[in-house]
C-alpha cells in the first residue's frame, strides 16, 4: 500500500513539472507572468500635481494617511494632500461607475493598486465622486487648467489689441 | 448630489475665527482680464483646533414640537444619513442610524411634557472614548467628539457606553455618502456638530436651519467665550443636562424639560 | 512532591469515531464562515442586532467561551500551584483545553466585528484607558503564557521550573477573567451592569464553565480511547465542580440582592427577576435551576454523583446555564431601556424608553457554534499529535493509596 501511494504521488508531481515546462513553452517571455502595466487615466483637469508624479506614487499613502489624522482627529484642514483633491483632478468616467455617467477617483486608483496587488478601504466609505466645489482646482476649466487660461487670456489679448487698432 | 452648503475654502475662510497657519496662504483670486482669473491654488490652512474653545448647545425645550423634525430632516440633508442611504432602498427602523432625534418626555405623575432633540452630547468626559479599545472614538481638543472611521474596528463598545444612546452602527452598505461625510458599513457614527461647517466658521445644520426658520430654539456657540451668544444665555438661564449624575459634563445643554 | 511516573501518549485517532467527529466539527466551523461571510458581506442588518441591542447571540457564546478558557486551567493550576498532585496528570490537557477555548471565543468575537479585516488595528492601536484594549493584551499574553506552561510541563529538562510559571498563569487569568468581567463592570450607563461584582462574578463563573467543559473532554477522551479512568480523579472534579456551582449561585444572589437595594436599579432588577419574559424564564429555569440547583442536587445524591453519567449530565447542565447566564447578563442587560431621564415615560423614533427586542439569527447561532467547534478541534487534533493524556487515570494511578472506601 505504501508503494502503492507514493508512485501515486510521484505521478502527480511528475505530472505538475511537465504541465509547468509545457506552460513555459507555449508561453513567450514576454507574457510569461507577466501582468500589463497599469493604464493610467489621465488628470481630468489640473497642470501639476502637489507633488512630483515619482514622489506621489512612492508616498501618496502617507501623505494621505498622515492628513486625515491631522484633518480629523485635530482639526487642521485646507492642507496640501486632501482627498477631495485627489478627486477634483483625478476623477475620471469609467463605464465600471455608475454607466460612465459619474467621475470617480475608483478608476484611476484601481489601475495601479490591481497592479500592485494592494487593497485599499478608502472607498468603502468615501464616494471617490467628483461633485461640484470639492476641490481647489474645481472652479478652473477642465482638461489642464493653466493652458486653458493662458489660451483664454490670449485670446482676450489678442481681442483687445484688435479692438485697439480699430479704435 | 449638490453640494449646495459645501463652500470652497477659498471663498469661505472666516479668519477671524480660526487662526491661520503657514503665514496666512490664502488663497488669492487675481482678475487679469473680465472673465479671467488666475487663482492660486493654495488654500488657508485652518486650526489645529484647540481647547481655548468649547463648543457647544444651548436647546431650548419649550420650543414648538415641529422645530425639531426640521432639524432632523436638516441633518439627514448636510450629512447624508437616513433609510433612503441605504444601497438596498429598504427601510430598517431597528437598524437604521438616527444621529439626532426628537425624544418625547412625559412625567407620568403630574402628566407634563417635553419634547426635545437628542444628539451626541459632546460631553467633556465621553465612556464612549473612555472604552474604544483603539482610540477611533475620540474627542478633538476644542471637546467635538467624533468616530475616526479609519480605526474603528466596528466592536461597538462605544455604543454600549453611551447613556445617551446617540450612536449608531451602519448595519448595511450605503451610497451618495457627503464628500464631508464619509460613512460606511461596519463602523460607527454619531452626530459631529457638523465639525466640517464649524471648522469652516459655520453654524451645524440643525442651528442654521432652525435659525432659517426665525427660531433660536438652538444657540450654538463657544463656551469658553465669555461674549458668545451661548454663554450669555447659558449664564442668564439655569440649564440642564441629560443624566447630570453621571457627571460627564455633556455640552448640550437644554431648559425647559 | 513525588516523582512523576505518568506516561503521556497520542491517542490513536485513527476510527471512523475520531474522524467523524473531525468531520462534523469541520461541517460546523465551515457553516460558521459562511455565516460571517454573509454578516460581513450584507452587513449586520442580516443579524439580529440593533442600534439598541448592539451585542447579540455571537458575544453569548464568545464571552462564555472565553470565560470558560480561564477555568480550565485551573486542573492545570491546583496541581501547580496548591500542589495537589493528584491533578498533575491532567495538567497537560487544562493548558490545551484553556488555549482551545479562548482560540474559539476570540475567533467569534473578531468575526462579529463590523470590521474584521482591520484586525490589526486592533493589535496595533492601543487606547489604554479602555478595558477592551487590556483584555486584547491580557488574551494575547494568556496565550504565550500558557504556551510556555505546556512546554515546560512537558520538556522534562523544564519541568521543575514548570511550577513558577504555572503560579503566573494562574495569577494571570484572574487578571484575565477579571478585566472580561470588567467589560460589563465598568459600564456606567447601563444599570444593569454597573457593578464592581461583575468582576468576582466572572472568576466564579469561569471555574464552573471550565471545569463542566473539561469533565466532559476527560469523560469523552478516555471512554472514546477505552483507557482507565478511575473514579478517584472524577469524584475529586465533581466536588469542585460542585463548590464552583455553589460559588456561581452565591454571587449571583449577591450581585442581585446589592442591586434590589438600590431604588435606581429597582425597575432594571424587576424585569430581569420578575417580568423579562424569556430573560425571566432563562435566569430562573435555566440559568439558576438547570444551570444551577438540579447539577448541584445532581453531583451531591450519592445515587447519581457517584455515576459517570451523573456526572456528565450536571456538566452538561452547568454549560446550558453558563450559556443562559451569559443571555441574561449580555442580551438582558441590553433589552432594558437607557434610562435617559429616570422617572419618565420616554419615546421617540430611535425606541427610547421601550423594552428592546432581540431574536438571534441563524447566522449569530451558526458563527457561536463554529467558535465552540473550533476549540473542540484544536483538542482534538492537540490530543491526537501531541502526548497530552495519560494512558491511564486509573485509582491506582491517581493515589497509589487509594483505598476504595473514600470516594
Amino acid at each position: 500500500m505504501r508503494s502503492a501511494s507514493q508512485i501515486l504521488s510521484l505521478a502527480f508531481l511528475c505530472a505538475a513539472i511537465v504541465a509547468m515546462g509545457l506552460g513555459g513553452l507555449t508561453t513567450s517571455p514576454a507574457q510569461a507572468g507577466e501582468v500589463p502595466l497599469p493604464n493610467i487615466a489621465k488628470a481630468y483637469k489640473g497642470e501639476q500635481c502637489v507633488e512630483p508624479v515619482d514622489v506621489m506614487r512612492r508616498n501618496h499613502f502617507e501623505f494621505l494617511m498622515h492628513q486625515r489624522d491631522e484633518t480629523l482627529r485635530e482639526g487642521i484642514r485646507g492642507q496640501k494632500y486632501s482627498l477631495n483633491d485627489c478627486v477634483d483632478c483625478h476623477a475620471v468616467a469609467s463605464p465600471d461607475v455608475a454607466d460612465g455617467k459619474l467621475r470617480t477617483l475608483k478608476p484611476f486608483c484601481k489601475e495601479c493598486h490591481e497592479y500592485a496587488a494592494v487593497s485599499i478601504d478608502c472607498f468603502g466609505c468615501h464616494t471617490g465622486a467628483a461633485v461640484p466645489g470639492i476641490g481647489k482646482q474645481s472652479s478652473l476649466p477642465a482638461n489642464h487648467g493653466d493652458k486653458a487660461s493662458i489660451a483664454v487670456l490670449e485670446a482676450h489679448l489678442n481681442a483687445e489689441r484688435q479692438g485697439g487698432t480699430d479704435q | 448630489m449638490n453640494e449646495k452648503t459645501m463652500s470652497t475654502p477659498e471663498t469661505d475662510v472666516d479668519t477671524s475665527r480660526r487662526n491661520l497657519l503657514k503665514g496666512g496662504a490664502a488663497a488669492a483670486v487675481v482678475t487679469l482680464a473680465p472673465g479671467v482669473t488666475l487663482r492660486t491654488v493654495e488654500a488657508a490652512v485652518t486650526g489645529p483646533a484647540t481647547s481655548a474653545q468649547r463648543w457647544g448647545m444651548l436647546i431650548d425645550a419649550t420650543a414648538p414640537e415641529h422645530l425639531w423634525d426640521l432639524a432632523v430632516e436638516a441633518c439627514k440633508a448636510e450629512q447624508g444619513w437616513g433609510p433612503e442611504y441605504n444601497t438596498s432602498g429598504k427601510a430598517n427602523p431597528l437598524t437604521d442610524p438616527q444621529w439626532i432625534r426628537k425624544v418625547s418626555v412625559k412625567d407620568p405623575k403630574t402628566g407634563a411634557k417635553a419634547t426635545l432633540p437628542v444628539m451626541c452630547q459632546h460631553c467633556a468626559k465621553p465612556p464612549c472614548v473612555d472604552v474604544c479599545p483603539t482610540g477611533a472614538s475620540m474627542k478633538r481638543a476644542d471637546g467635538i467628539v467624533l468616530v475616526d472611521k479609519h480605526i474603528c474596528i466596528g466592536c461597538r463598545y462605544c455604543m454600549m457606553a453611551c447613556p445617551y444612546s446617540c450612536r449608531s452602527f451602519v448595519h448595511e452598505d450605503v451610497k451618495n455618502q457627503r464628500p464631508h461625510m464619509p460613512r460606511g458599513k461596519g463602523t460607527v457614527e454619531s452626530c459631529t456638530l457638523c465639525v466640517h461647517r464649524v471648522d469652516a466658521g459655520q453654524k451645524p445644520a440643525c442651528v442654521e436651519a432652525l435659525n432659517n426658520a426665525g427660531s433660536n430654539a438652538i444657540i450654538f456657540g463657544d463656551l469658553n467665550d465669555p461674549n458668545s451668544d451661548i454663554s450669555r444665555a447659558v449664564a442668564k438661564h439655569v440649564t440642564q443636562r441629560i443624566r447630570a449624575d453621571l457627571d460627564l459634563e455633556p455640552g448640550v445643554h437644554y431648559r425647559g424639560i | 512532591m513525588a516523582a512523576d511516573t505518568t506516561v503521556y501518549k497520542e491517542i490513536e485517532g485513527k476510527g471512523g469515531d475520531y474522524y467523524s467527529l473531525i468531520g462534523w466539527l469541520g461541517v460546523v466551523v465551515i457553516a460558521a464562515l459562511y455565516a460571517v461571510y454573509n454578516m460581513e458581506h450584507y452587513g449586520h442588518v442580516v443579524t439580529g442586532m440593533t442600534n439598541a441591542v448592539v451585542w447579540g447571540t455571537p458575544h453569548v457564546f464568545a464571552v462564555f467561551l472565553i470565560v470558560a478558557a480561564s477555568g480550565a486551567l485551573n486542573v492545570a493550576s491546583i496541581s501547580s500551584v496548591f500542589g495537589k498532585h493528584h491533578y498533575k496528570p491532567l495538567a497537560r490537557l487544562s493548558a490545551v483545553t484553556a488555549m482551545a477555548l479562548l482560540a474559539g471565543g476570540l475567533m467569534i468575537l473578531v468575526l462579529d466585528l463590523g470590521r474584521p479585516d482591520r484586525l490589526i488595528i486592533a493589535m496595533t492601536y492601543y487606547n489604554f484607558k479602555s478595558i477592551f484594549a487590556w483584555n486584547i493584551i491580557l488574551y494575547n499574553g494568556f496565550f504565550v503564557i500558557v504556551l510556555a506552561y505546556l512546554w515546560m510541563m512537558m520538556e522534562k529538562r523544564m519541568t521543575p521550573h514548570s511550577s513558577k510559571i504555572g503560579l503566573f498563569a494562574f495569577l494571570w487569568r484572574l487578571i484575565l477573567t477579571t478585566g472580561t468581567g470588567s467589560i460589563f463592570g465598568f459600564l456606567v450607563a447601563r444599570p444593569g451592569y454597573d457593578a464592581a461584582i461583575m468582576a468576582p462574578l466572572f472568576i466564579a463563573m469561569s471555574f464552573a464553565f471550565g471545569m463542566a467543559i473539561f469533565i466532559l473532554i476527560i469523560n469523552v477522551a478516555y471512554r472514546g480511547t477505552g483507557r482507565p479512568l478511575g473514579d478517584v480523579i472524577l469524584f475529586k472534579m465533581r466536588n469542585l465542580l460542585g463548590v464552583f456551582i455553589a460559588a456561581v449561585l452565591y454571587f449571583t444572589v449577591v450581585q442581585h440582592l446589592t442591586n434590589l437595594y438600590a431604588a435606581e436599579h429597582l425597575d432594571v432588577q424587576a424585569f430581569i427577576l420578575m417580568d423579562g419574559g424569556i430573560y425571566t424564564f432563562l435566569f430562573w429555569v435555566v440559568q439558576v435551576g438547570i444551570g444551577g440547583l438540579f447539577p448541584l442536587a445532581l453531583l451531591f445524591n450519592p445515587a447519581t454523583g457517584r455515576t459517570c453519567q451523573g456526572i456528565a449530565v450536571a456538566s452538561v447542565l452547568v454549560i446550558i446555564g453558563g450559556l443562559a447566564q451569559m443571555y441574561v447578563i449580555i442580551i438582558g442587560g441590553q433589552a432594558f431601556p437607557l434610562l435617559m431621564f429616570p422617572g419618565m415615560e420616554v419615546s421617540s423614533s430611535f425606541f427610547d424608553g421601550v423594552l428592546h427586542p432581540y431574536t438571534p439569527s441563524h447566522w449569530e447561532v451558526m458563527l457561536g457554534l463554529g467558535g465552540i467547534a473550533v476549540a473542540l478541534l484544536i483538542i482534538a487534533v492537540g490530543v491526537k499529535y501531541l502526548p497530552l493524556l495519560p494512558t491511564s487515570l486509573s485509582d491506582a494511578k491517581i493515589d497509589p493509596h487509594h483505598k476504595a472506601e473514600e470516594a
